[in-house]
């Protein structure tokens, strides 16, 4: 039988390993700015993670027997990669970074049957391993040591730290902000004397704090989301839910009770919060499709994270809210869906196009 | 009340750097193949037998039943012969198709024409409209008279001229109320006339501000006929989309629009019919945009109907070998196999595209973007669909709304891992009718066997009746015979 | 023990009754399943399954101890009703049923008009008279073969169904993995 090409003829420029370069063009200021801090032992992690992590993917396509070139090149592995370096202590030794990706890329995503198969984010889902099996190695933050000044280690003393681990754990590590706030909240200090010894919102938004490379610049990570915005390649629905549900609750709590709820700001600026909502939770795979489905996602996650953050047993909740949602995605999509041209459309759908009409 | 946009859709490449060359009158060439079959419905009987004489605007097929259409000759000459051709269809299957030799006189018969068709009555217009084989020149091939007298009996009070064009390329439409936009202007009154006089709407797409001018000027004195300026957006033109953008209101499905009251009709069908209820000119010519980047004179033609593309094409000139030749659009055109196939009715783009114009991208993973549920004008999921059709789960498939696909190719075109989308509906519709055919096929079957069955059972049963009937009849005699043996013997003793 | 032994004693009489009862009242009528699948099958009785007729056909499928795939002349349409009915999920890349339709045809220059194939014919779908050449009824020939055998001069074939513009369609696009790939 002739076997005709079908239309159209045609086709748009994107293609999947355009948009993932151009996600990982909008992470490179908060990458590089996050880098800079941390020093050596964070390049060489960062470099460890997004390597072992395309090796990983390698090794899976050659023994799935798939185009292991072709679909290396989509970038896929690499992103994912870089998102779960984002999300390590910049100064974590290096197996956390190769067992994180093998998590992410083999248990994470090549399980399922690679990429747009996986029902959970990678680097989420290897973040949430690693948290809760090397707790210790999880939560060694440091402060900020910018490359040049006194206290960074050089090349050398920052391999050693990537190879051996921190030399002497206690004397350089301290708590993230939101760690530090859940602390002391605990011992019962309250909560305008606590910040008003140590947190900065300017430093906070900048990113001269300590935290993940992901956690520091929080605007960075929001300009990087709006060019992807601005191309088109995120939705707006996300984002813009999540972020407004955590400012929500933010604002709520604490206007009720200003000595034990950290404001809008507060829960803006720290944590994962601004890669979480641009980078994590729109992962296409693991997000609804329809618009309102996205929003029901966002608030879904918003709110989890809110809770975790505020009533939780840990400090920060994004990657464990993004998957709580992640698994609730099936449930929205088959329940929320674009209303078919010429049929009635649900229930739901049809309230609301009445109220319209009639409002 | 008019939307602000349609839903979804996309914005590809215009390439319509035909829209200022004026129209070419082709010369008919020495064949002209016409295949019985140019539209939707049943195809049209052959009125001339081979090697019957024939003038330029004869009917030489008519329509049989009520949805079909008459074809005439578009040139004077004899029937060649009435064979199978191959039909412009993807598959270049062939079909029954009257081959006519141009004798290049030109002969025609004298027709007479109405001193002012404006006077004429909706119902006399429908039927010069059905007398000159008149069909939807968007490319839809729907008899327009039938759409006429379908819009009288529903009494619609919308009538939409739709002059969108929204394929990439095509700018037949374009041309044509730029240059002859007097003659579609005569063909839109007549269409109001025909359907008592509604509230006419000429839709243009904004990438034509020369044709919106001109038709402006044009329509200035007529109250009810005005021109709404559209955005620039595939698929505007789809029937359903441009309805909804302009009333606001959208066709149920498995309605049609006039049970909205909506009529509409494409500005290649007003102009035709301006020509056969004015001047008596049956359809026998379109315009057609030949185009693509290996074309040497890409233009707007007026093409005689029937004419071979590879004829076509070679008036125009190749640069060389095009990698694909479509009928139709980039979008929803058909690739056609070879280019012995003819220009039918429908036929509003003609491209020869070259290698790299082609979309030849590898196709990956899909990665669940929802670029395509964003860019369905429908609403549909066509990644879940396709997922379904993958593993021929056809009445998932059916359920999330296969059926409402118009296979606007906007998902496929919007697809950044390539996979081929339209195909995969195009499966499944396929999948459907096939299904469909066999349905019937099988309830027919079943009938005859049980026919059969019936029957066999009768036959035996006759059978055995007779049987019966002549054993009975068998021992009667014997039983007769027997008495007179008595009597003889009673007699013999006696 | 003893009121151990009477307490469970009731509470199994009790509950063995109940269940006696249920059993009795909220019977489930049998599943009329073998009906469905006589109704669905052709009925032309032709044997290409191997079983005497369609209603034995019918019975080892509900029985599942036939495949669904067993029965040419019904063809997909058949095999997705039958997987519809039953519950079961079929794949068709594992099918070894020839998908492609066939229907009898009569060669014209070597049919004596015998009439022995359109008496055999379950659908009536042959057509002709003695002595007279015999031909076959496209629409209403189902493929059963029943034709074939009886045939003296084997000038009955079974043959593809032709590929018109009326039953031409789209071919299923190439999973990814079988795609050429581009270097």
């Amino acid at each position: 039988m002739i076997r005709p090409p079908s239309s159209p003829h045609i086709a748009g420029r994107s293609s999947v390993p355009l948009v993932m370069l151009l996600v990982l063009l909008s992470l490179l200021p908060g990458t590089m700015l996050g880098i800079y801090q941390f020093g050596w032992p964070a390049l060489f992690l960062f470099l460890i993670t997004i390597g072992s992590a395309v090796l990983f993917e390698a090794i899976c396509l050659k023994i799935a027997g798939k185009p292991v070139r072709l679909y290396c090149m989509d970038f896929s592995a690499l992103l994912t990669g870089w998102l779960l370096a984002m999300t390590l202590p910049p100064w974590a030794p290096w197996w956390i970074g190769v067992l994180g990706s093998f998590c992410a890329i083999v248990i994470g995503k090549q399980i399922f049957g690679g990429i747009g198969q996986n029902p959970f984010n990678p680097a989420m889902l290897a973040r949430t391993v690693l948290l809760v099996s090397f707790p210790l190695e999880m939560t060694s933050w440091i402060a900020p040591r910018p490359f040049g000044t006194a206290d960074a280690p050089d090349a050398a003393a920052g391999w050693s730290i990537t190879a051996n681990g921190i030399p002497d754990l206690d004397a350089v590590t301290s708590a993230s902000s939101l760690g530090h706030l859940r602390t002391e909240l605990g011992r019962g200090e309250l909560l305008p004397d606590i910040l008003s010894s140590t947190y900065d919102p300017l430093a906070s938004a900048i990113g001269t704090i300590n935290g993940s490379l992901g956690e520091t610049s929080a605007i960075l990570f929001l300009l990087g989301g709006l060019f992807l915005l601005y191309k088109r390649i995120i939705s707006w629905h996300i984002p813009v839910a999540i972020l407004t549900t955590v400012a929500a609750m933010a604002s709520i709590f604490s206007l009720h009770d200003p000595d034990h709820y950290a404001g809008p700001l507060f829960h803006l600026l720290n944590g994962g919060l601004m890669l979480g909502a641009f980078y994590i939770a729109t992962d296409p795979v693991t997000s609804p499709v329809s618009n309102l489905g996205k929003i029901i996602f966002g608030i879904g996650a918003g709110l989890l994270l809110f809770i975790i953050r505020t009533w939780g047993s840990y400090p920060e909740g994004m990657a464990f809210s993004v998957l709580l949602m992640n698994a609730a995605t099936p449930l929205i999509d088959h329940y929320i869906k674009p209303r078919i041209y010429g049929h009635p459309g649900s229930r739901i759908g049809q309230f609301f196009r009445k109220l319209k009409k009639e409002g | 009340m008019p939307k602000l946009s349609i839903r979804g859709g996309v914005h590809p490449d215009e390439h319509k750097l035909t829209n200022e060359i004026t129209i070419t009158r082709v010369p008919t060439p020495e064949r002209l193949y016409l295949p019985l079959k140019q539209h939707i419905g049943a195809p049209a009987a052959p009125d001339k037998v081979i090697h019957e004489i024939i003038h330029k605007g004869q009917i030489i097929a008519r329509a049989q039943g009520s949805v079909s259409a008459n074809i005439h000759a578009p040139c004077s000459g004899y029937v060649e012969q009435i064979t199978d051709w191959a039909a412009p269809h993807p598959s270049g299957l062939p079909t029954r198709t009257m081959v006519l030799v141009n004798d290049g006189r030109e002969l025609r018969d004298d027709v007479s024409t109405p001193v002012n068709p404006l006077f004429l009555r909706p119902e006399v217009i429908a039927e010069r409209v059905s007398q000159a084989g008149i069909v939807g020149l968007g490319g839809a091939t729907f008899p327009s008279a039938v759409k006429l007298t379908l819009g009288q009996s529903r009494n619609t009070p919308v009538l939409i001229i739709n002059g969108c064009e929204c394929e990439p390329y095509l700018t037949c439409d374009d041309r044509l109320m730029q240059e002859r936009t007097q003659a579609v202007m005569d063909g839109i009154q007549l269409l109001a006339q025909a359907l008592y006089g509604p509230d006419t709407i000429i839709a243009i797409e904004r990438n034509k501000p020369e044709a919106i001018r001109l038709m402006e000027i044009a329509c200035k004195d007529f109250g009810n006929i005005r021109v709404m300026a559209v955005p620039t957006r595939y698929p505007m033109g789809s029937e359903k989309q441009l309805i909804e953008y302009i009333t606001g209101r959208q066709v149920p499905a498995g309605k049609l629009s006039a049970d909205i009251g909506v009529t509409l009709h494409n500005i290649s069908t007003a102009y035709a019919i301006s020509n056969a209820v004015r001047h008596g000119k049956p359809l026998t010519h379109r315009i057609v945009t030949v185009a693509g980047d290996a074309v040497k004179r890409p233009g707007n033609y007026e093409v005689p109907i029937g004419m071979l593309i590879s004829d076509l094409l070679a008036f125009c000139g190749l640069k060389e070998e095009p990698q694909r030749i479509l009928m139709g659009g980039p979008m929803m055109g058909q690739a056609l196999p070879h280019a012995e196939i003819p220009i039918t009715k429908g036929c509003n783009g003609v491209l020869a595209m070259s290698r790299a114009e082609v979309k030849n991208s590898t196709e990956h993973p899909c990665i669940r973007c929802a670029s395509c549920v964003d860019a369905c004008p429908i609403g549909l999921s066509p990644l879940t669909m396709a997922a379904m059709l993958k593993k021929d789960k056809l009445d998932q498939a059916v359920d999330i709304g296969l059926k409402d696909c118009i296979l606007c190719g906007s998902c496929s075109f919007a697809c950044p891992s390539a996979i081929p989308l339209v195909h995969y509906f195009n499966y499944g519709k396929g999948e459907l009718l096939i299904r469909g055919q066999q349905q019937q096929k099988d309830d027919e079957i079943k009938r005859l066997i049980q026919g059969r069955q019936v029957r066999m059972a009768q036959q035996e049963k006759e059978k055995e009746e007779m049987i019966a009937k002549r054993m009975q009849a068998i021992a009667k005699r014997k039983a007769a015979e027997k008495a007179a043996a008595e009597q003889n013997s009673e007699k013999e003793i006696a | 023990m003893i009121e151990g032994i009477a307490t469970l004693a009731t509470l199994g009489f009790t509950l063995g009754l109940f269940l006696a009862l249920a059993a009795r009242f909220l019977k489930v009528e049998a599943d009329p399943i073998v009906d469905d699948i006589t109704a669905m099958l052709p009925g032309s009785n032709c044997g290409q399954c191997g079983f005497a007729g369609c209603g034995q056909a019918a019975e080892a499928m509900a029985e599942g101890t036939a495949t669904l795939d067993i029965c040419p002349p019904g063809g997909k349409g058949l095999i997705e009703n039958l997987a519809a009915r039953l519950g079961v999920d079929w794949d068709f890349s594992n099918s070894t049923t020839n998908t492609v339709p066939m229907l009898a045809y009569v060669q014209e220059a070597t049919c004596i008009g015998c009439t022995r194939c359109f008496k055999a014919c379950p659908t009536d779908a042959i057509i002709g008279a003695p002595k007279q050449m015999h031909s076959v009824i496209d629409s209403a020939c189902n493929g059963c073969t029943l034709c074939i055998d009886v045939c003296p001069t084997e000038c009955l074939q079974m043959v593809e169904v032709k590929t018109t513009l009326t039953n031409w369609r789209w071919n299923k696009p190439l999973p990814l993995a079988q795609l050429p790939l581009a270097a």
